[in-house]
């Protein structure tokens, strides 16, 4: 079995015959923890909608291993969705498939992981938005995914309830599930990632393993993009501004 | 008669009226609630279904339910008059001047009024929620039981409107009803019946009646709206 999970094909994306992503060869290790970046409208959440399935590629295909199956996942987006029931119920609602003794079980375990076990029964759309953040990746790990897709999940965070997201993320590919996120945040890219993956008006810049991606960038645009937070070798950088 | 006068008459009608004024607000509320019961059974799947799938012709279809939100009841009754009367393609059942004929023209009045504000709804909703549902292996036909739930206070108002609607209406009961005594008479064409007689104490008790109907209604919208507003429901 290949160990590329996913793997991009010749993947093109469009709408109303709008190319917004276009000529995606990448795959990325099994298990591993990715951090896409890129600017504002270069394709980050379309990328990963393609990935999760939400979005059929225009051309190309996503294989995943040797099928084009798509393994257990879910996703947790930006701004988070809480159906109008209880916290308990949000999480119960995504285990559906499962005997209720051990919906109940599942969920009351995801909780005590999230601390939430206080809310349980408050109603999921009243709670703060830092709150209902944990709550949605409480119920991602609830459901025990092989692979998770995280949409800028700190976007509208405070650094407190940042810090709790990074934790969160991190434990859970600490236990075995594989990662792919986006965000804006440079400094927490850094300290989450194994590989970055930038992005740029829908194409696939740089991918790079984290340190190199921010020491010896594969793109000036890439330089560009991180050169506001990050001290870069100069000589990468006039090395980068030479090439064609 | 005093306007004042009159007003005074029809209250005291009201209270002193017997069989009569039962039996026409009976089967005014059988016809609508029938009809809104039938017009939610087929409006709120339809709504669903334009709410969360796109295929060709959606947009079209969206634009003609709207657009028959707002069909004039005379025109209802006569399309309805033409299919059941005898040499109408219905006419061997012999339903033309039946309570169950103001069912029909009813359904044809508060189907698209279910089906137009049960999408609207449906669809922000779906907005709101349809990624991650999908995130969760559900798939759309699978989704729309819990879409449902979620937006059931906007949908029972969806219900209530199609419902102040049915009660309120005349033209087509009229058409297709006959106003026929003890048979097809509802509140609004007793109404109209007893304006044109003269017998204006008559019609204005009827009209008192309506107006209390269609408070109580006004008065369950309102209250769910608010209920759910409580809630964080939709």
């Amino acid at each position: 079995m290949s160990s590329a999970y996913p793997k991009f094909k010749q993947v093109n994306f469009s709408i109303n015959g709008t190319p917004l992503l276009k000529d995606l060869n990448l795959s990325l290790a099994r298990g591993s923890l990715t951090v896409v970046l890129g600017p504002n409208g270069s394709g980050k959440s379309l990328f990963l909608r393609l990935c999760h399935g939400l979005l059929k590629p225009s051309d190309g295909e996503v294989l995943w291993g040797d099928s084009a199956q798509r393994p257990p996942q879910t996703m947790v987006f930006q701004k988070p969705v809480m159906l109008r029931r209880s916290a308990m119920d949000n999480i119960m609602y995504a285990l559906r498939n499962y005997p209720k003794p051990k919906r109940v079980e599942c969920a009351r375990q995801a909780l005590k992981w999230a601390g939430l076990e206080d809310i349980a029964g408050r109603m999921a759309t009243v709670l703060s938005g830092g709150q209902q953040q944990r709550l949605a990746i409480a119920r991602a790990w609830a459901l025990q995914p092989e692979i998770l897709f995280l949409d800028e999940p700190t976007a509208s965070l405070d650094p407190g309830a940042c810090d709790y997201v990074e934790e969160h993320v991190k434990a859970m590919h600490e236990s075995g599930i594989q990662i792919l996120m986006s965000t804006h945040n440079l400094a927490q890219a850094r300290r989450l990632a194994q590989q970055i993956i930038f992005i740029q008006d829908g194409r696939v810049m740089a991918q790079q393993p984290v340190e190199e991606f921010f020491t010896q960038p594969a793109c000036v645009e890439a330089y560009e993009f991180i050169r506001r937070e990050f001290v870069i070798d100069e000589s990468a950088a006039q090395r980068l501004h030479k090439e064609p | 008669m005093t306007d004042s006068q009159t007003f005074l008459a029809a209250f005291l009608l009201i209270f002193q009226w017997g069989g009569d004024l039962w039996e026409i607000i009976g089967l005014s509320l059988r016809v609508s609630f029938t009809s809104v019961a039938i017009s939610t059974l087929l409006g709120l799947p339809l709504g669903a279904l334009l709410a969360v799938e796109r295929f060709r012709g959606h947009h079209a279809i969206t634009i003609i339910v709207n657009t028959m939100m707002s069909l004039p009841p005379v025109v209802v009754g006569l399309f309805v008059y033409i299919l059941l009367s005898r040499s109408g393609p219905l006419g061997v059942f012999g339903l033309l001047f039946t309570p169950t004929a103001m069912v029909i023209a009813q359904t044809f009045l508060i189907t698209p009024i279910v089906v137009a504000l049960s999408r609207q709804h449906l669809q922000q909703e779906w907005d709101r929620v349809g990624e991650q549902l999908c995130s969760f292996n559900i798939s759309r036909i699978q989704a729309m039981p819990t879409l449902f739930w979620e937006t059931r206070a906007a949908l029972a108002t969806v219900v209530l409107a199609g419902f102040g609607r049915a009660i309120a209406e005349i033209g087509a009961v009229m058409i297709v009803g006959g106003n026929i005594d003890h048979l097809t008479r509802v509140m609004t064409t007793a109404i109209a019946l007893e304006t044109s007689k003269g017998n204006l104490e008559l019609a204005m008790a009827l009209g008192v009646v309506l107006l209390i109907l269609a408070l109580l209604v006004n008065a369950g919208v309102h209250w769910l709206t608010h209920w759910s507003a409580r809630r964080g429901a939709g």
